[in-house]
């Protein structure tokens, strides 16, 4: 289906199902029940597993197919935030003009960008980058302040023009980022029983856009143009050798990624218009990079479940706090309490840092191919029990 | 499936099921609600607490955090009752809010607006939290106070010291006790005329972000207007540690008197750097080489220990002050933690009681019942005497505490002396100086 062989269009359709039923799948546990502090089908967190997932499937095409380590991804995703809001406040509330000049700004950049840093490789390359973002950085947070709002960031206002638009609604607040109308903020409550879920129309539209872009992206790495790019990763040397110029096909690989990031950026901004110098900052650079490593480099997947496992813990692991854990562990005697209390703390909370820290150093060594990885050691257990040694997997093959 | 053929009846059949889909929530998104966000439905009511707990205002937060602990008991009837019993207003009475028993939820803003953002986000939208307050830097303020005037619930800010909280950037949703960078000059420049006289030569280092900016041109402004001059205004970034290269040209360009419009860290380490390059022992023009801070903190000035002695600045509040109120706070801070509380603990401490009082008065968790209450509100009886919630910009107007290091500290938390208690209506100002719009209250839902 739409050019895709049957096991890409199996994982389409199991993403898009994965996707759709999100509020429901991230929602297991009944309202006001204890496990509820699990819960992670709430609007905000919903529409940042998808906007990372696009994030990390961009970065993926350059890192996990050409094998350039961009260390300064997180600029593109603040060029197309600003982008985005400065098009709320000039043009309209509409969030597809807004989306177009993001992934349009950020093409630029990362083509300005790209065309400089890839005069290197390796890790020449991605100190370039750094250097670039965390320039940008520092111009976003003093220098162009006018421009991008310095330390506060750049918001709306109530005297912007949206000459497309209206200027306030009529009550006398800012117009909410809407598609035609359809207002990114709104929701659903459906409250079956106990359980609550939510429907937030802003969450189903990064969705299909995330659906459309991972698309994109098989398209991508299933193409010829997919194959020069892993040939460069392999052995650009040789590919010189034959006579090919493997910058073009680099260059080129770098602008879609950005762009992908731009577009993240631009949904992070419909989503809530405010942009912020800190999205730009080299740690954001690096959560991109830890997603991809995380789930697995070069896989069709492993971005997308690597972001929503960082995400997942940076707003639900994050919030355990230690009155928290006393309540879990009170059936136990009060010494042990505190002392399982003790051992435990470190690593929930303020610390889940520690937690992920370690998760990526087990993942990094146990399963170089990331969380795919692990998935298909699972999945080829179970299937060695029915027949001996099944072909290896060719299609979502881990990075070497 | 590869094999899956596309048909124009299945493609138009799909088509329409994807677009009911896609509108079925804004239909139902009519029905089925309060008339305002998170509207409170059982015996509880949360609120939401969003301070940094990691990043350079840790400490801040941390104290902001504790203040907040201590208000909800207090709001719930526990402990001695603090600040309620000298609070001018007696609508509260110790049974909760409306009868309701507060309960809160902590978030973390790590001092980023993007991260402030999304811990307030989720406080709404996962906790339905119908308030939020807190916070430890002008940014976080302004960028949380925006989310909450478009998700229709209360803001009320903590430590935000930049003009632009209540001014350009201010939101009808947004409430500000604190005091902000303007009143800090007002304040200052007649006491540093009277000590250093009027023919000063100033020299400005101020931190690069937007609270540094406002800062700087408040300082700049109020003592230019009395005869200073200003040599010169250099920026410093915001990571800078080291600021010997700040300070070496200082000497140079002729200037009597160093503004550091720097806070926490940075104001830690430009001035032990000023201290030791010896420029308070500096002769220049005939007059002795002075230092100024505009914003003290205690927790600033316990960092940078001996250097702050005789140095002026401002504050907004102070636990040594004599009233009643602020010995009632600082009794029941102490007897619940060991120490007294900090500037940023007071203004969030009562942030939280004014929420309160002004839900119990307007009868309602509504926002625009609360804005109404709050607007144009004066009280007394919170630690800086009689105080007015203006109804123009959501500022509060209150005296100003002008500080000076002390020279014989007695304890760890004894470092700052009271100078003078700036009134009010000094530091005063017209409400559309700084520009921006307060539009008007959104309830949400």
């Amino acid at each position: 289906m739409l050019g895709l062989d049957k096991k890409d269009t199996t994982l389409l359709l199991i993403v898009a199902v994965l996707t759709m039923c999100a509020p429901f799948l991230l929602n297991p546990f009944p309202e006001g029940s204890g496990m509820a502090q699990f819960n992670a089908g709430y609007p905000d967190l919903m529409q940042r597993f998808v906007i990372f997932g696009i994030f990390a499937i961009g970065f993926n095409i350059l890192f996990g197919l050409t094998g350039y380590l961009s260390f300064g991804h997180a600029a593109f995703l603040g060029v197309g935030s600003y982008a985005a809001v400065w098009m709320f406040k000039l043009l309209s509330m509409n969030v597809l003009p807004a989306i177009v000049l993001a992934v349009i700004m950020s093409g630029l950049f990362a083509m300005l960008i790209g065309f400089i840093s890839l005069r290197r490789s390796g890790i020449y390359f991605s100190i370039l980058t750094l250097a670039f973002a965390q320039m940008m950085f520092a111009l976003a947070y003093s220098v162009l302040t006018p421009i991008t709002g310095g330390e506060t960031g750049l918001q709306l206002a109530l005297s912007d023009p949206r000459i497309l638009g209206a200027s306030a609604t009529a009550e006398g607040n800012i117009p909410v980022p809407a598609l035609f109308g359809l207002e990114m903020r709104s929701s659903t409550v459906w409250e079956v029983g106990a359980w609550k879920f939510t429907f937030n129309t802003g969450y189903y539209f990064c969705a299909v856009i995330m659906l459309v872009s991972f698309f994109l992206a098989i398209r991508i790495f299933r193409s010829p143009f997919g194959m020069m790019l892993r040939a460069i990763k392999s052995n650009q040397q040789r590919l010189r050798y034959t006579g090919l110029n493997p910058k073009p096909y680099t260059l080129a690989a770098f602008v879609i990624s950005g762009m992908y990031a731009g577009l993240a950026g631009a949904l992070m901004a419909s989503m809530d218009p405010l942009a912020g110098a800190e999205r730009m900052f080299w740690t954001a650079s690096g959560e991109v990079v830890l997603m991809t490593i995380l789930g697995g480099a070069g896989t069709l997947i492993g971005p997308v479940l690597g972001a929503g496992v960082i995400k997942y813990m940076e707003n639900i692991v994050s919030k355990i706090n230690s009155d928290i854990l006393h309540g879990w562990f009170a059936f136990l005697p009060d010494g042990l309490e505190d002392f399982v209390v003790a051992i435990i703390y470190p690593f929930i909370g303020k610390g889940w840092h520690l937690t992920l820290g370690l998760m990526f150093m087990l993942v990094v060594i146990f399963l170089p191919g990331g969380l795919v990885e692990g998935g298909q050691r699972i999945a080829r257990a179970f299937r060695r029990g029915k027949k001996n040694e099944a072909p290896k997997a060719a299609s979502t093959e881990p990075a070497e | 499936m590869s094999k899956t053929t596309l048909t124009r009846r299945g493609v138009l059949k799909t088509g329409a099921v994807a677009g009911a889909g896609l509108a079925l929530p804004t239909y139902l998104s009519a029905a089925g609600h309060e008339g305002f966000t998170n509207a409170p439905t059982g015996s509880t009511v949360t609120l939401g607490f969003n301070v940094p707990q990691s990043g350079p205002y840790a400490d801040e937060g941390a104290d902001e955090l504790r203040a907040y602990e201590l208000a909800v008991e207090h709001l719930n009837g526990e402990g001695d009752g603090g600040m309620m019993n000298t609070f001018s207003s007696k609508a509260l009475q110790g049974n909760g809010i409306l009868g309701k028993k507060v309960e809160y939820v902590t978030g973390d803003t790590q001092t980023k607006s993007d991260a402030a953002r999304a811990s307030a986000k989720s406080m709404i939208e996962k906790d339905g939290a119908v308030m939020i307050t807190g916070g430890s830097s002008s940014g976080v303020a302004v960028a949380v106070q925006a989310l909450c005037q478009e998700a229709g619930v209360i803001f009320m800010a903590g430590l935000t010291h930049s003009n632009d909280t209540t001014g350009k950037d201010k939101k009808a949703n947004g409430f500000r006790h604190f005091f902000n960078s303007y009143m800090s000059g007002a304040a200052l420049a007649p006491i540093l005329a009277a000590n250093y006289g009027n023919d000063r030569k100033a020299y400005h280092l101020t931190a690069d972000y937007n609270w540094g900016y406002t800062t700087e041109e408040a300082v700049k402004t109020s003592t230019e207007a009395l005869g200073w001059e200003t040599v010169a205004a250099v920026r410093t970034p915001l990571t800078q540690t080291d600021f010997s290269s700040y300070i070496a040209p200082v000497l140079q360009s002729g200037a009597d008197v160093l503004v550091l419009n720097h806070y926490g860290g940075n104001m830690v380490n430009s001035l032990t750097n000023a201290v030791q390059f010896g420029l308070r022992d500096k002769l220049v023009n005939g007059k002795n080489f002075e230092i100024i801070v505009p914003l003290y903190s205690r927790l600033m000035a316990r960092g940078a220990g001996e250097n702050v002695k005789g140095i002026f600045g401002s504050t907004n509040w102070h636990w040594s002050l004599q009233d009643e109120g602020t010995k009632a706070f600082v009794k029941s801070f102490g007897t619940k933690y060991g120490f007294p509380p900090s500037q940023a603990a007071h203004t969030c401490y009562v942030q939280a009681l004014l929420y309160a009082d002004a839900v119990e008065r307007a009868g309602s968790f509504n926002p625009c019942a609360v804005v109404e209450a709050l607007e144009g509100f004066e009280f007394d009886g919170m630690g800086n005497g009689p105080t007015l919630y203006r109804a123009e910009d959501h500022q509060c107007f209150k005296d100003v505490l002008v500080v000076k290091g002390k020279e014989n500290p007695t304890s760890e938390f004894d470092l700052l002396e009271i100078v003078e208690v700036t009134p009010a209506a000094q530091v005063t100002y017209d409400a559309s100086i700084f520009g921006g719009e307060l539009g008007t209250c959104n309830p949400g839902a």
